[in-house]
């Protein structure tokens, strides 16, 4: 009834977009709390800005991982990759290499790994569980190949990259000495900035990203609709591999040494981020701002951990059970909305272009 | 002849692992011709060959219970060595704690462990099959916090298991020149083989894994039936921890079965079982299993460097998956008949009587055969 009023019928939420509502009802839920219940830390911006900064790598890789996911597939290397690159950058530094040649060869073994998952996965049809483990394993032996000790960048130019800050005058906090400071972001974090906006946009309105959100929800029906089920999964690996290895060079930007413990269980960091996100393993389903959001929710939640002093070995009990409630409660939310009749698990605006499309 | 073909085809699957288990063995044999040698110390067997099937016996019994949860669920547990570490850190608190050791103490305690494993397995297993959660991220929460709960229940790091029973358990018994794993692996394998036979357990998972809304509508409860596979996974990974905490002597929360779940599904996908559930061979898995533990003992072997051994590993695994990737099967298939049809076309043409002769008599024994 009420349609006949308006020009424009209301469209229920896409299951995606519920999922992306749930998990920034649930970010702003928890930051909330924290501020309320540790106001001395949470209180100040640089607190919120430190999540930034110090895991701005672990950003990086979780929005590859979000690509590969609603993909339908799964990429299980990012955080060897993401190790290797460090590592490989650092000997590349010290051995009197510039900036600029590291960059490029931290992206170039990040597009050597996608490229190798891709072609695998993609065309030859393999599990892509078993490949990108297969990566995993070749990441870390050409790691601790290349070297087993720390390396530590001392080479003025990349220091001064590493100290750089960029701070905020208007933004900060009065010390016990009395004296302000201003809040700091470090240069990875516009790196993080640039890529969400990049990949949203990427995801949401192009071609590619459309591709992704079909072969992801139902690949045989993706083919019929004329997709090319086989390039979209390969550039998806490719993808991923090229974020894990700016990702890499973005945690040599924020810690300056390469170590065989970087970037160590940041695949399962970033599945269990894209999940709180509301970003599926099924695939098809997600929206790419659930990646950050999810990071976030992840990260607070080890603050909020580290903030109420919990003993050290019980702190991973506790993520583990916050973890548990966030499924459960994803879970009986989607089951809820799954009792009555629903719609296509595509999201809204890939819809409203199909029938668009069939008018043209 | 045709009994033997088809024979030959209801074991094709197990080509793949057991053609790469050959080709290590070769390996083996090149870099020295000693392989199987097998020397008798106190009284036990020692060598290459008994070594392996020592070293694989807590993969092997994980990759059993992983290829059922596969089957059913569609995907993979990541968190059996946790699951182990916990079920065992029980087992070791109650033998500790019973005073005197005796046969009867290290029973109960097994049995006390089994039950710790189920207990997971539920958890697990209610979360994948009522709540509808991904195996992956379902069983991602006691990977994480698997460990830390292992911790608490030893109270203490790596607190040690010192009595005569756990030592035989996890070496050798005594005048059985068989080492005791090796035995404990064989008995729980010819115990999934019983199970699998009687029941109707393989039927239901694979119903289940291919389609669980046909298998709904046929009358099997895909819910319970996946929840079944994660209380069986349970108790695979207490018996695994058993062995592993008999073996090593000592409850280690950090660094047992650390890791083993990544061997586990890779064992998984090398007998030939699809990552996506659906049919799947418990004996594929169990060689996938100890080609994996051959692979790792050639690699030492050939003297890699212990830094090298993973990419190598991993160089090992793409080239084993592209040969056995569906794409590669069908292209080397067409060139096959392809082959096969040029030489056959060649033979007719050379000798058309004969040939005529032959499909004669082949088609009246057809004939007989449909009457």
């Amino acid at each position: 009834m009420e349609s006949l009023s308006t020009t424009k019928p209301k469209s229920r939420l896409s299951n995606s977009n519920l999922l992306f509502i749930i998990a920034g009802i649930i970010f702003i839920l928890m930051y909330g709390f924290a501020l309320i219940s540790f106001p001395d830390s949470f209180m100040q911006f640089q607190t919120f800005f430190d999540l930034f900064n110090f895991n701005a790598a672990l950003f990086i890789i979780t929005l590859g991982m979000c690509i590969v996911m609603i993909a339908g597939g799964i990429d299980i290397s990012v955080g060897a990759v993401c190790g290797l690159v460090t590592m490989a950058c650092a000997m590349l530094l010290e051995s009197g290499g510039n900036v600029w040649g590291a960059l490029l060869l931290a992206l170039g073994i990040g597009l050597a790994f996608g490229l190798m998952h891709g072609y695998l996965i993609a065309y030859l049809e393999i599990q892509p569980f078993i490949i990108t483990l297969a990566g995993m394993f070749l990441a870390q032996g050409l790691l601790t190949t290349l070297h087993k000790d720390p390396i530590n960048v001392t080479w003025s130019a990349f220091v001064a990259l590493r100290n750089f800050t960029i701070e905020i005058p208007w933004l900060g906090a009065v010390n016990r000495l009395g004296v302000f400071i201003p809040c700091e972001i470090k240069p990875g974090v516009f790196v993080v900035v640039v890529l969400v906006i990049l990949y949203a946009v990427l995801m949401k309105w192009s071609r590619f990203g459309r591709n992704v959100y079909a072969v992801g929800g139902n690949s045989q029906s993706a083919r019929m609709l004329g997709i090319n089920v086989k390039k979209t999964l390969f550039f998806s690996y490719v993808i991923c591999g090229l974020t894990a290895g700016i990702g890499g060079f973005v945690f040599l930007m924020t810690t300056g040494a390469g170590n065989i413990g970087n970037g160590a269980l940041f695949e399962i960091k970033a599945i269990a981020a894209n999940v709180i996100g509301g970003i599926l393993l099924n695939g098809g389903v997600g929206n790419l701002l659930g990646a950050p959001i999810g990071t976030l929710t992840l990260l607070t939640i080890n603050e909020l951990i580290r903030a109420a002093g919990v003993q050290s070995n019980l702190q991973a009990i506790v993520s583990g059970l916050m973890l548990y409630l966030f499924i459960v409660l994803q879970s009986i939310i989607m089951s809820l909305r799954g009792s009555r009749k629903f719609r296509l698990a595509l999201p809204s605006w890939l819809k409203l272009h199909r029938l668009q499309g069939n008018g043209d | 002849m045709p009994r033997f073909k088809a024979y030959f085809d209801r074991l094709s699957h197990l080509f793949l692992p057991l053609s790469v288990l050959v080709i290590l063995i070769i390996i083996n044999l090149i870099k020295g011709a000693d392989y199987f040698k097998i020397t008798m110390v106190n009284g036990a067997f020692y060598g290459n060959i008994p070594n392996i099937l020592f070293g694989a016996s807590e993969l092997v019994i994980l990759a059993i219970g992983m290829t059922l949860v596969t089957a059913a669920s569609r995907g993979q547990d990541i968190s059996i060595g946790e699951n182990g570490a916990i079920a065992s850190a029980i087992f070791v608190q109650y033998v500790l704690n019973a005073g005197e050791v005796t046969l009867w103490t290290i029973l109960a305690g097994f049995l006390i462990s089994c039950a710790a494993g189920l207990i997971i397995g539920a958890f697990n297993g209610t979360l994948v099959s009522f709540f509808k959660v991904q195996p992956m991220v379902a069983t991602l929460i006691l990977f994480l916090g698997g460990r830390s709960i292992a911790f608490i229940i030893d109270g203490k790091v790596s607190p040690i298991l010192a009595n005569e029973i756990s030592n035989r358990i996890g070496t050798v018994i005594p005048g059985v020149p068989i080492q005791t794993p090796i035995i404990l692996t064989v008995v729980f394998i010819a115990l999934v083989a019983v199970v699998l036979k009687t029941t109707n357990l393989r039927l239901y998972v694979e119903a289940v894994g291919i389609n669980p809304s046909a298998a709904r509508l046929n009358g099997i409860d895909p819910k319970k039936i996946i929840f079944m596979t994660f209380l069986i996974m349970g108790v695979c990974a207490a018996v695994a921890g058993f062995i592993a905490v008999n073996k090593a002597g000592r409850h280690d929360s950090v660094n047992l079965l650390k890791f083993i779940m990544m061997d586990a599904i890779l064992a998984v996908a090398i007998g030939g079982n699809s990552l996506g559930g659906g049919k799947f061979s418990i004996t594929g898995s169990i060689i996938g299993a100890y080609t994996i533990e051959v692979l790792n003992r050639t690699l030492l072997r050939l003297e890699v460097e212990p830094e090298a051994i993973k990419a190598f590993k991993a160089v090992f695994i793409i080239i084993l998956m592209v040969i056995a990737s569906p794409v590669v099967r069908v292209s080397v298939g067409k060139v096959l008949d392809k082959a096969k049809t040029i030489v056959a076309g060649y033979s007719v043409r050379k000798t058309v009587g004969l040939n005529k002769a032959v499909l004669s008599v082949t088609d009246t024994s057809a004939g007989k055969k449909e009457e």
